[in-house]
């Protein structure tokens, strides 16, 4: 039936919004993890959307054939690490410099707040339908 | 005089066929909200219908196609199966190429989804009359 097909669509913008949500608090959580040399810094991590492009009228049990959103793969900002100057850091390097990753905590804010919006969004969707499927399971009782 | 239970619910049955996909559709475009150069997309209900009732639509520009190997003119990805799809025109294109305006979508929704219980409330109507005809009371 192909009414169900909404709630797919719901559950995999819902899946990778929190995807996003993951990311955008594993970056927050790591915005002061510092270390010692560049190499080894925490890099920020962004999912990548993509649109799964499919027709809305195919076959049933087509599995591959529901138009949703997926996450395509997750980058890691190449953003050079912040150099700061902290002699007295136990984990500084020989010039006294220990090295914390590029993370725009308001970017991140914003992009956790974009998030759950989406994900909001998405759940509004989800209960929508799933009112509308079960008045159409009424029809006709009244 | 037979009564033709198809054609007695016919138009709001057809309704309710297109509403549940325009309702896809903008679920869909829901999704995509955050995806990069997703176009959101939705249905002409008139054009749908009129395809639905059996009627070709007036308007447009199609190609004739003489040759097996010719290809029709409309040239989007989901023409040959769905030919009302269209994309919807942004108010506020992103600049990563994203057109779904979540408002505009979420607005597009519950208009699909308060038509959607008319037309159930419609049918639903038409069977109670039924039932009176059925039951004599």
């Amino acid at each position: 039936m192909s009414s169900f097909k909404a709630f797919d669509i719901a559950g995999s913008g819902m899946a990778a919004q929190s995807v996003r949500l993951n990311t955008t608090a594993s970056n927050l959580a790591n915005a002061e993890s510092v270390s010692g040399d560049k190499a080894s810094v925490y890099k920020p991590r962004h999912p990548i959307f993509q649109a799964v492009r499919a027709s809305l009228s195919t076959q049933p049990g087509d599995a591959q054939a529901n138009p949703a959103v997926k996450v395509a793969g997750i980058y890691e900002s190449q953003a050079p690490a912040v150099a700061r100057y902290e002699p007295g850091n136990p984990l500084a390097d020989t010039n006294g410099y220990v090295y914390a990753p590029s993370v725009n905590v308001v970017e991140e804010m914003v992009n956790m707040i974009s998030a759950s919006r989406s994900y909001q969004n998405n759940v509004e969707v989800m209960n929508t339908s799933k009112e509308l499927l079960l008045a159409t399971l009424r029809l006709g009782q009244g | 005089m037979p009564l033709n239970l198809d054609q007695y619910v016919s138009v709001h049955a057809t309704a309710l066929d297109v509403r549940a996909k325009r309702g896809e559709l903008i679920a869909n475009n829901l999704a995509n909200a955050d995806t990069p150069g997703y176009q959101a997309r939705d249905i002409d209900f008139r054009q749908a219908m009129a395809r639905a009732a059996g009627q070709a639509p007036t308007s447009g520009v199609h190609l004739s196609t003489t040759n097996a190997g010719h290809i029709g003119g409309n040239s989007s990805a989901d023409a040959a199966t769905n030919p009302d799809l269209k994309y919807r025109t942004p108010l506020a294109p992103a600049l990563d190429g994203n057109t779904v305006d979540a408002q505009v979508e979420q607005a597009a929704f519950a208009e699909n989804a308060v038509r959607y219980q008319a037309t159930l409330t419609f049918l639903n109507s038409k069977f109670r009359g039924l039932l009176a005809a059925i039951t004599g009371q």
